[in-house]
């Protein structure tokens, strides 16, 4: 069985749609990619994996059971099984610590060697101390993944993870995310990254999900290829194989 | 939703300290509301703290400009006692049942008081002869000639209206009659600092005229007769109108106020500082100042209870 | 002019030889204005924060209406509260009527659209996406104003500042509920007022300068409080 399903989930902001009929599934443990060009609708379809909004049609399952409109006491609870961590994340007026230990806080969990856990993870190590708004893009993303990690999530969520960090940094970081066991549904405009770390993906085209399945076969076929990245597109140049598609 | 309990809590809680913290003054003190021109002079604190002194309670002041917010305060039970001095307004008091009875306790004069060039030539007349002596040469010079008035429903400023009506006009008139006559809608001690600035013409309670003396350059020119009596009164509020009122305490205070020793302290008043007293004791004076017999510095007699 | 340099000294010789009047007139003008902001801020924080968080219909004409309630006159204040605490009011029965406790409630009042209006604007000063960040982390919806309110806090604590500057500095609501009794309800802006109208000045003008001294101490307070 699936551990999330979406099932004919739509979204409408106003009079736009963002999200149509899509019908995904992630299993346990995976690591799945969504991809597809900007505005495609992937940040949306991760913050209603994450509850905080409701779909505008239809359901979210969780282990089997539609949790996508129950009261927000309900909800709360199965938040906390997860975390997620924003395409530009935002700290707190606060130290480092306090930002990354935040999650423990409110479930009222007092554990300060874990804060030092998650920072050495993340590369971090000395910046327990730190005024956090004074970090720099690559460093706030990275304190935002160890405040994700420190809660120990069922389902991580990550909004273009690597997407401010410099090759060094977005190599550790992927390395880490390989190492986890947990569920990781990952946001990525970047096809590499998506061959190398996840083991399923789904590719989103205008809020339609396009295509879903292993690395390999969604992104291998030519003709894949060509009904997925109409010619003269204005999105960045896939690298699939080496081979250019413009 | 368990927030909106939790603040309703507090809230609660909050009011209760304050109110308890009200409460707890409320049990034994006296709340007299008295007129400015009384309070001014500092006579009532006076009486007030010897009062404290003597009774072991506290008594409490709220100083307000006139008469009419104290008559208001008596009407809604917000004071145990009024110490007053305007005859129409306490009548209509005791009549509707707010107050207990009447008490006079003292008496002085108002004084017709002005620059001391006299440009209305008022010295020698009666007070009704002078107010029109006022306002008819006010109209023809009135950067010459001006009149300043309590404006305030203050038992003085009830007095003046008397007088206007004692001369033939109707008030309504005299106060729009010119730029002659200021309306300052202020308490006694503001109204003659005004009357001082604009070498003005005002009728003022000697009282506390003669507590601003040393900042004053104007002097009083009429200090005399029947038309100028002013007589003070106090009046417990009647607690089967107004529950809760502290009557027992009130009426000690009025007698204490026609006591002996009480009169004493009112007629020597002022003397040591002024070289003469601000007013006059009530007793031995009945007749002089027309307050009934059974009114006249005597102690209160209606009981408190039903 | 020479009483502003009088009224200096005198200020001077009133602080420093700790007049006992001086003293308590104005620890009592401290308490009463202290105890409103904090009532203010337990009963206006949360309600402004809620206001502002939410989506309801008729959400601007209410902010509105707050802001315009930011300057209400303090005597038509004064006045309205002595309606309702008067013996022959609603509220009679607390006997509130020239008390401090009274002159409390009044004050806050006065100070509520202040405090409010001024939360609901530090708040909307705050991303959503700080209040997403903390939701997704988790926070329960108490959790989320609370760390909200915190990271607006430097905002807020000059909210504060501004409800208890205009407490203290006002007239007309502790003139008509205090009613101005010596020893007992009498603060710094009645007693400027009374020795204003018997004409003394320079202790009027020295009463002045304690008050606004008082201002700047806790303006100070504040800012070394918030750690700037």
């Amino acid at each position: 069985m699936a551990f999330i399903e979406l099932k004919g989930v739509g979204k409408c902001y106003g009079s736009s749609q963002i999200l149509k009929e899509v019908d995904l599934q992630m299993f346990e443990g995976e690591v799945m990619a969504l991809i597809g060009p900007t505005g495609s609708g992937k940040t949306t379809l991760l913050r209603l994996i994450d509850l905080l909004e409701e779909p505008s049609s239809g359901a979210i399952l969780l282990e089997g059971r539609d949790v996508a409109r129950l009261p927000e006491r309900e909800l709360l609870k199965l938040r906390r099984r997860m975390a997620m961590v924003f395409q530009k994340p935002v700290m707190f007026k606060a130290s480092v610590k306090d930002n990354v230990s935040y999650g423990l806080k409110v479930r009222g969990i007092k554990a300060p060697e874990k804060v030092d856990l998650v920072l050495e993870a993340v590369g971090l190590q000395s910046y327990a101390h730190r005024d956090a708004t004074t970090l720099s893009g690559g460093e706030m993303q990275r304190i935002a993944l160890a405040r994700a990690l420190i809660v120990e999530p069922e389902v991580l969520l990550l909004d273009e993870p690597t997407a401010n960090l410099d090759p060094g940094s977005a190599a550790s970081v992927e390395e880490l995310i390989s190492g986890l066991q947990t569920t990781v549904i990952m946001a990525t405009h970047n096809m590499n990254q998506c061959l190398r770390l996840s083991d399923r993906v789904a590719v989103l085209l205008e809020g339609r999900l396009a295509a879903q399945g292993k690395p390999t076969e969604v992104l291998a076929s030519k003709e894949r290829e060509a009904s997925l990245f109409p010619s003269g597109g204005a999105f960045v140049p896939w690298y699939p194989f080496g081979k250019r598609v413009v | 939703m368990e927030r909106r309990y939790l603040r309703q809590l507090v809230l609660l809680v909050a009011l209760a300290m304050i109110a308890v913290s009200a409460a707890s003054a409320e049990e034994s003190r006296l709340k007299v509301a008295t007129t400015s021109s009384l309070f001014d002079t500092g006579l009532v604190e006076l009486m007030a703290e010897q009062f404290e002194g003597m009774y072991n309670t506290t008594v409490h002041i709220p100083a307000h400009a006139g008469s009419g917010i104290a008559f208001q305060y008596g009407q809604r039970g917000d004071v145990d006692l009024l110490l007053v001095h305007d005859p129409a307004a306490e009548k209509k008091f005791i009549d509707s049942g707010d107050g207990l009875e009447r008490r006079c306790f003292a008496y002085n004069y108002f004084y017709i008081v002005g620059p001391a060039g006299d440009p209305a030539g008022i010295k020698g007349l009666n007070a009704t002869q002078a107010l029109r002596a006022i306002m008819e040469k006010g109209e023809e010079e009135p950067d010459k000639v001006m009149f300043v008035s309590r404006g305030d429903n203050s038992g003085t400023h009830s007095k003046e209206k008397l007088l206007w009506k004692g001369a033939g006009y109707n008030y309504s008139d005299v106060n729009a009659s010119g730029p002659w006559y200021i309306d300052a809608g202020q308490p006694m001690g503001a109204t003659l600092l005004m009357t001082n600035e604009k070498q003005a013409y005002t009728l003022t309670d000697m009282g506390t005229f003669m507590a601003y003396q040393g900042n004053l350059t104007i002097v009083p020119l009429i200090t005399g007769g029947d038309e100028l009596l002013n007589v003070y009164k106090a009046i417990a509020v009647n607690p089967r109108k107004h529950p809760g009122m502290n009557c027992e305490l009130a009426n000690k205070f009025i007698g204490f106020l026609v006591s002996e020793d009480g009169q004493k302290i009112i007629g020597a008043y002022g003397e040591d500082k002024y070289g003469q007293p601000l007013f006059f004791a009530a007793s031995g004076n009945c007749d002089l100042i027309g307050c009934p017999k059974e009114e006249c510095a005597t102690p209160a007699t209606a009981s408190c209870t039903a | 002019m020479n009483e502003i340099g009088q009224g200096f000294i005198q200020a001077l010789q009133l602080i420093f030889s700790l007049n006992p009047d001086v003293v308590g007139i104005t620890a009592r003008s401290l308490y009463i204005s202290l105890a409103s902001v904090i009532l203010a801020s337990l009963v206006d924080v949360p309600l402004g924060a809620l206001i502002e968080l939410r989506e309801f219909r008729g959400k601007r004409s209410l902010i509105n209406l707050i802001q315009t309630l930011y300057s209400l006159p303090t005597v038509t204040v004064g006045l309205l509260v002595f309606l309702f605490i008067s013996r022959s009011g609603p509220l009679g029965g607390l006997n509130l009527l020239f008390t401090p406790g009274g002159m409390i409630i009044g004050q806050t009042i006065l100070i509520s659209p202040i405090i409010i209006g001024l939360t609901i604007s530090s708040l909307r000063g705050v991303s959503s996406q700080t209040r997403e960040t903390a939701k997704s982390m988790g926070a329960t919806e108490r959790q989320i104003i609370a760390t909200v309110i915190k990271e607006a806090r430097y905002a807020m604590g000059a909210a504060l500042l501004l409800g208890f500057g205009r407490a203290i500095s006002e007239v007309g609501v502790a003139m008509m509920i205090g009613g101005n009794i010596r020893g007992y309800t009498r603060v710094l802006t009645t007693a400027i007022a009374l020795e204003t109208s018997k004409g003394n000045l320079e202790l009027s003008l020295a009463l002045g300068i304690i008050l606004i001294s008082l201002s700047l101490l806790v303006s100070l307070l504040l800012s070394r409080f918030q750690g700037r």
